[in-house]
């Protein structure tokens, strides 16, 4: 068992691709040439949606968004470990995950451009609207998870957090009632080193994080998170124990924020440049890209190509989110209740301006 | 069958739990025990621990879990030991279970109640007398259902358990073994977001919800004793409000008092007079006038009469509204 080999009271952190492609082969994970060539793509569009993204913020097109960048292999790994039914309980931060799973891109802009149709998806998908409230998304995955089992289904939950959430009451309440229950669940932590402003360091007096996984009688492991190998491994590994009837995992994806926490904030202010460029040489794309290269999976023709369509695809998405109408006054009343009650009718007749009129 | 709130109560679930395998029961010593008051009592033998789950000690997981579990369709009935520790959950209620319609577009319901115990009149500690649910009312989404008699109790929780959106289901500890009445013994149901007019009559409305409808009554009696004949309303549910009868009844009166067990400043008394003012104006005979609670802690057990409504001043309120 990975959990076993890399015991985070020990401090070995998971690694399996290193930043300049050398794999580890005894612990490679078993993926076919096409799904790592789809998951390549997929950290590329998630890339370049996220900077568009940002770019749009800059132009007024979009508002306060939160830039995934350098995170991305944090969350497909796991997305890709997942099998159809299971739970995608996402915080705020994980578009590669997201995009792996199905969520249509046109959605997500859509909602960071301030339209809750952006959270509309199929719910076949199983991924769950945003939650910014840090790490209170753990407790409903919990109840996600439990339902699951109690009906008999298969599905394994895996629910976000980042490091920040390590330190509020729902991750402990939730890692606490999901060890008691032996829940089907897998937590993932994306431990970018920063909470906006906050340095891992202020979150925890803990060696790691995946180390907090002991005191709640489940399992824990540190991975680098920029390795999608890795994350892959560990949440595959964490999936099947799950679905098994093992209980749940913690997995502290070990990885880096290289933009702002939002479009709002300057991490200037309050980090060493020399550290975010010293990340940027970790980048789970470029790490990627290498490793399909050395396998003679990519060459630059494809990766060139790959980007393109990526670029064309975000056009696209953008071209939908922006030509998708504005909330009517009736769409922000109508999904407070399933059925609007006398007073909020009386409330939307006064915002239209008929009240009394005959 | 007679019973009194807490086994209406429990034969609520016990009759839901039978006919619905999606309901389920979860809170802190809901299994076992049956809870510390009884109501969930018996429940866990019957059910078995997978649908009458003992949680950890941990509000927020308990309100955070029930979402998630009726997100993904189940029907979960939590409890709240008292409502004094509903604030432990207050950021998951506010920040999921009663927007997740609303933020996902109605792809995720939440058709979840979480039951508590309320309000002061019992002699408990700290913390065990609250009686806050203005906060509660004041969040979209949510409903807020508060039941006055035993049979009230049944037939409005089996709707809750039943009605689509989340209901903050406030209990009056006061009147969990106060009195009993025959209640049907299988099930049935009392709409939300209708009042119920208690006893009618032409001079004085009155307004009252939980605890304070036994209190109300005596003092209506005395008031009616006196040739002040009253018009009594129990509210039921609190949010959505559906203030209707209550206008109704004022057009009629033009005097209205309100009974809200709560401290004063912005509690629901407040709302029920705006919107009489609104709507019912110019009916109007005499000031609408409000019974509450002062703006202050709720006392512990020894100082608990100073705080806490008697029937003695809602009866001064009905005459002094009355002889206006």
């Amino acid at each position: 068992m990975l959990t076993d080999d890399h015991d985070p009271l020990k401090g070995k952190m998971l690694r399996v691709l290193d930043q300049d492609a050398n794999v580890n082969e005894d612990l490679v994970p078993s993926i076919d040439d096409d799904t790592l060539k789809r998951a390549f793509y997929t950290m590329v569009l998630s890339r370049v949606a996220d900077e568009k993204a940002v770019a749009m913020q800059r132009q007024g097109r979009l508002g306060a968004y939160p830039p995934n960048k350098g995170q991305e292999a944090a969350s497909l790994g796991p997305a890709m470990a997942m099998d159809e039914g299971d739970w995608f309980v996402w915080s705020f931060r994980e578009l590669a995950g997201l995009l792996w799973r199905g969520l249509p891109l046109d959605r997500y802009f859509l909602g960071w451009m301030g339209n809750e149709e952006g959270n509309r998806y199929d719910e076949r998908l199983r991924i769950t609207p945003p939650s910014i409230p840090v790490a209170s998304q753990y407790a409903y995955a919990v109840g996600l998870a439990y339902a699951s089992r109690y009906r008999g289904e298969s599905a394994v939950t895996f629910a976000f957090t980042g490091d920040g959430g390590t330190s509020e009451g729902d991750f402990h309440e939730s890692l606490n009632a999901a060890g008691v229950f032996r829940l089907p669940m897998v937590f993932i932590v994306q431990n970018n080193q920063w909470a906006i402003s906050v340095p891992r360091s202020r979150q925890t007096a803990s060696a790691t994080l995946a180390q907090k996984a002991v005191a709640y009688g489940i399992r824990g492991i540190q991975v680098d998170g920029n390795d999608i190998l890795a994350m892959y491994a560990a949440s595959k590994e964490a999936a099947e124990v799950a679905r098994s009837g093992g209980g749940p995992t913690l997995i502290e994806a070990y990885t880096y924020r290289l933009g702002d926490h939002t479009t709002s904030d300057d991490a200037r202010r309050y980090r060493l440049e020399a550290e975010a460029k010293e990340w940027e040489a970790r980048d789970p794309i470029t790490r990627t890209m290498k490793y399909l290269y050395s396998r003679g999976l990519l060459d630059d023709d494809e990766a060139s190509d790959l980007w393109d369509e990526a670029g064309k695809a975000v056009e696209d998405a953008v071209a939908r989110a922006e030509a998708f109408p504005r909330p009517s006054l009736e769409d922000v009343f109508k999904y407070t209740y399933e059925d609007m009650p006398p007073c909020l009718e009386e409330q939307l007749d006064e915002l239209r301006g008929t009240e009394g009129r005959p | 069958m007679m019973m009194n709130m807490v086994q209406a109560i429990n034969s609520a679930l016990a009759v839901e739990m039978e006919a619905d395998g999606s309901v389920v029961v979860l809170g802190e010593d809901v299994g076992a025990v049956g809870g510390v008051f009884r109501a969930t009592d018996g429940l866990m033998k019957r059910f078995g621990s997978e649908r009458v789950i003992d949680t950890p000690l941990a509000e927020s997981l308990i309100a955070g879990m029930a979402t998630g579990m009726a997100m993904a369709g189940l029907r979960p009935v939590a409890e709240i030991q008292f409502m004094g520790f509903s604030y432990l959950a207050l950021n998951m209620i506010i920040s999921h279970t009663a927007r997740m319609r609303n933020r996902s577009r109605g792809t995720y319901t939440v058709p979840m109640v979480m039951r508590m115990p309320y309000g002061a009149g019992v002699k408990a500690l700290e913390h065990h007398s609250e009686s806050t649910e203005s906060m509660f009312v004041q969040i979209p989404g949510i409903k807020v259902v508060v039941p006055s008699t035993p049979r009230e109790a049944k037939g409005l929780l089996i709707s809750s358990i039943r009605d689509p959106d989340p209901v903050i289901f406030l209990e009056p500890t006061r009147s969990y073994r106060l009195f009993k009445e025959e209640v049907e013994e299988g099930a049935f149901t009392i709409p939300l977001g209708e009042a119920r007019t208690v006893r009618e009559g032409d001079d004085v409305t009155v307004v009252c919800w939980g605890a304070m409808m036994p209190l109300t009554m005596e003092a209506v009696d005395a008031a009616e004793g006196e040739g002040i004949s009253c018009d009594v309303i129990d509210l039921r549910t609190l949010s959505p409000m559906d203030p209707d009868a209550v206008i109704r009844s004022v057009r009629r009166t033009g005097r209205v008092v309100i009974v809200q067990e709560a401290p004063m400043t912005c509690g629901l008394a407040a709302e029920i007079i705006a919107r009489i003012n609104k709507k019912a104006f110019l009916s109007l005979e005499a000031p609408p006038e409000r019974v509450t609670a002062p703006d202050i802690t709720v006392p512990l057990p020894q100082g608990e009469n100073h705080y806490y409504i008697s029937p003695d001043r809602i009866y001064h309120a009905i005459r002094r509204t009355a002889s206006f």
